[in-house]
């Protein structure tokens, strides 16, 4: 029996109205998230369930019920409020998936600041680019992240603390940082959470923007809304359920689904903090008796790659639900996984902007390997004509897909990009910069970006950030970043280089150049493959025709080729 | 050839993926499911091991197993460049 009707049944009379009665909100009253996912909880007598366990990689385990982290989480927002934060001020969170980043998150909620979550291996630029653009007040962080905190203190003014959660007392704090340690706070039973209204902004998630400058999509408490009633219908969490969503909170689905949505249904979820391994993987749902599973399809393919062999070494039967969010799922990952764990994965299909899931395939609705499914019953999604910005009369045209911007989590703004916000639309359709067709009964199918966007493992990685940072290399005279397929992670990122007189081509320029847009930005953004040439294809005007390296990458047609410069 | 090995690839990951603040690494430290290097980095990694021994490791050796610790990938390596005589 699954949580969810049909999805035509549903579909006929669904309204967010369901969820704010579930939830007990009614228009108007309070409806702070962190109060939603502990304290509701704990008053309906459920304070001695367990809420999170948590592994390390080195073996290390802790469990907190729901009473646990309310209390740490009224302590950490009272430690924020003592360090003299204020509502509405940005609060980044920059760690690993550690219990601090948990209830740090809730503890912001809490005090009525705007959580803004980073992923931990981003490197110093990228950090710079969205603090500084976020007017960030305090970061919360690990003393093994913390140096890459230390260097962007000049270029962000704004920020006035650096609370390390797990210092040893080795080396001496400095400037700015304060030591918390979470669970030696004195314990506040009662803490005054901040009385946010469906519109009081909540969460900042940063994502790659076309121009090269990331946006901050500003969502609100009401965003709990939609993430608690689509983790009910489409994940179809229930109250028994042992729930494991593998991404980081650096990301949105490890903030939407991997904390609000499961905390607030009162859902008991376990976190694994390790590096990828197949065995690792498969263990830790057998030893946690894991039974939904929400993952990505690079994860998946990797563990396709690790084979099915070593899937028996392992007794993976209490699995009963399993879906998947971040880049298109291929169909041969559906098959796969109906062979070897007896279940599909259920595509979703979301953004940092929407939230939560707005398209996806369901418990109770025929899965049709590879498509992204079906609009989520509360929402309205078509394939718009790029020409005429209005749906197609008929299916099977590839076109852009598009939403009616109307659901309760959907980002209000960009911070501080009002412009970039108002560019997403047209003819009154939120535009996803997806493109994809539609079947006979309505299925989307996924068939790539509108722009230059490069998804690589469910990620997104702008190539004009990864441009800009590649002249800061002083070998570098010009480049061109585009995506090339591959396998595992749909796409990887590929540059074409352009050397200064001076220097020239070897593997050991490679691999620096490599190293060094790691360091500077992140691992995704790092090219795996650099190729160098003389110079790149320009037109007339001088513009860089990435599109054109492009489709050598993809073999596609070249296109009209008619404006390129001749050398 | 073996404790030279170990020596440089320890000394590399140590410059190139340890944060400032970390342990000390062994040849046993988990570097993949310790979370020091993710799948990404890996990649520029086993770029690394390629050029300095000019080998060339298949996707499919290239497992986060046999990158997981200094003592894994020594014995990758020089699997491969014994192969290569």
């Amino acid at each position: 029996m699954t949580n969810m009707r049909t999805y035509e049944e549903e579909r006929k009379d669904f309204n967010w109205g369901i969820s704010e009665k579930e939830l007990g909100y009614q228009p108007g009253s309070d409806i702070n998230i962190a109060a939603y996912c502990s304290d509701r909880i704990c008053a309906q007598g459920k304070g001695d369930k367990l809420a999170l366990i948590w592994e390390g990689h080195a073996g290390e385990v802790k469990k907190y019920t729901f009473n646990d982290m309310r209390l740490l989480t009224n302590s950490f927002a009272q430690y924020l409020v003592n360090l003299g934060l204020k509502p509405g001020e940005r609060v980044c969170l920059f760690m690993d998936k550690v219990p601090e980043l948990y209830f740090g998150f809730q503890a912001i909620l809490k005090m009525g600041g705007i959580a803004q979550p980073l992923f931990s291996a981003f490197g110093s630029e990228s950090l710079i680019t969205r603090l500084a653009d976020a007017g960030t007040a305090a970061v919360i962080t690990q003393k093994k992240h913390v140096a890459k905190v230390r260097v962007l203190l000049n270029d962000v003014p704004t920020l006035r603390h650096i609370i390390v959660v797990d210092d040893d007392g080795l080396k001496p704090l400095r400037e700015k940082e304060v030591a918390l340690h979470m669970e030696k706070e004195p314990r506040v039973e009662n803490f005054p959470i901040y009385p946010a209204k469906a519109e009081t902004p909540s969460v900042l998630h940063y994502t790659s923007g076309t121009t090269g400058k990331p946006k901050g999509a500003q969502h609100v408490h009401y965003s709990l809304i939609a993430q608690y009633i689509t983790s009910k219908y489409v994940l179809d969490l229930k109250e028994d359920d042992i729930y494991w969503c593998t991404a980081d909170p650096g990301w949105v689905t490890g903030t939407s689904y991997g904390i609000i949505a499961p905390f607030a249904l009162g859902v008991t979820q376990c976190v694994l903090d390790a590096g990828f391994s197949a065995e690792a993987w498969y263990r830790w749902i057998e030893k946690r008796k894991v039974t939904m599973w929400y993952s990505a399809p690079t994860a998946i393919r990797s563990l396709m790659k690790a084979g099915d062999e070593i899937i028996k070494k392992f007794d993976l039967s209490s699995l009963r639900h399993l879906a998947s969010v971040g880049e298109p799922l291929n169909s041969e990952a559906v098959v796969w996984s109906q062979k070897v764990f007896g279940r599909p994965f259920y595509d979703t299909y979301w953004q940092t902007e929407t939230g939560s899931i707005v398209i996806g395939n369901y418990p109770d609705m025929e899965v049709r390997p590879g498509s992204m499914g079906k609009p989520f019953p509360g929402i309205t999604g078509t394939v718009l004509d790029p020409v005429k910005n209005e749906p197609y009369p008929t299916h099977g045209k590839i076109g852009l897909v598009a939403l009616k911007f109307d659901w309760p989590s959907r980002m209000r703004t960009y911070w501080n990009n009002e412009e970039a916000f108002q560019k997403k639309f047209r003819n009154g359709w939120y535009i996803t910069g997806d493109r994809s067709k539609l079947d006979a009964d309505g299925y989307f199918w996924f068939t790539g970006r509108d722009d230059d966007i490069i998804n690589t493992a469910g990620h997104l990685v702008s190539p004009f950030e990864v441009e800009s940072a590649l002249l800061e290399h002083p070998a570098v005279a010009e480049s061109a970043v585009v995506s090339k397929p591959d396998p595992i992670n749909l796409e990887v990122v590929k540059a074409f280089v352009a050397l200064k007189p001076g220097f020239t081509a070897s593997q050991d320029l490679d691999l620096e150049i490599m190293n060094f847009i790691r360091k500077k930005l992140s691992p995704l953004a790092m090219p795996q493959e650099i190729e160098f040439v003389p110079s790149l294809p320009k037109t007339r005007s001088g513009k860089i025709m990435r599109r054109l390296l492009h489709a050598k990458e993809w073999g596609e047609d070249l296109g009209d080729t008619s404006t390129l410069e001749n050398d | 050839m073996a404790e030279e090995l170990k020596d440089i690839v320890l000394k590399y990951v140590t410059k190139e993926y340890l944060e400032d603040d970390s342990e000390p690494l062994t040849y046993d430290s988990p570097l993949i499911s310790g979370g020091i290097v993710d799948s990404f980095s890996m990649v520029s990694l086993k770029r690394f091991l390629e050029n300095r021994y000019q080998i060339a490791i298949p996707d499919e050796d290239a497992s986060p197993e046999a990158f997981d610790s200094v003592n894994k990938i020594a014995a990758l390596v020089e699997r491969f460049v014994a192969k290569k005589g």
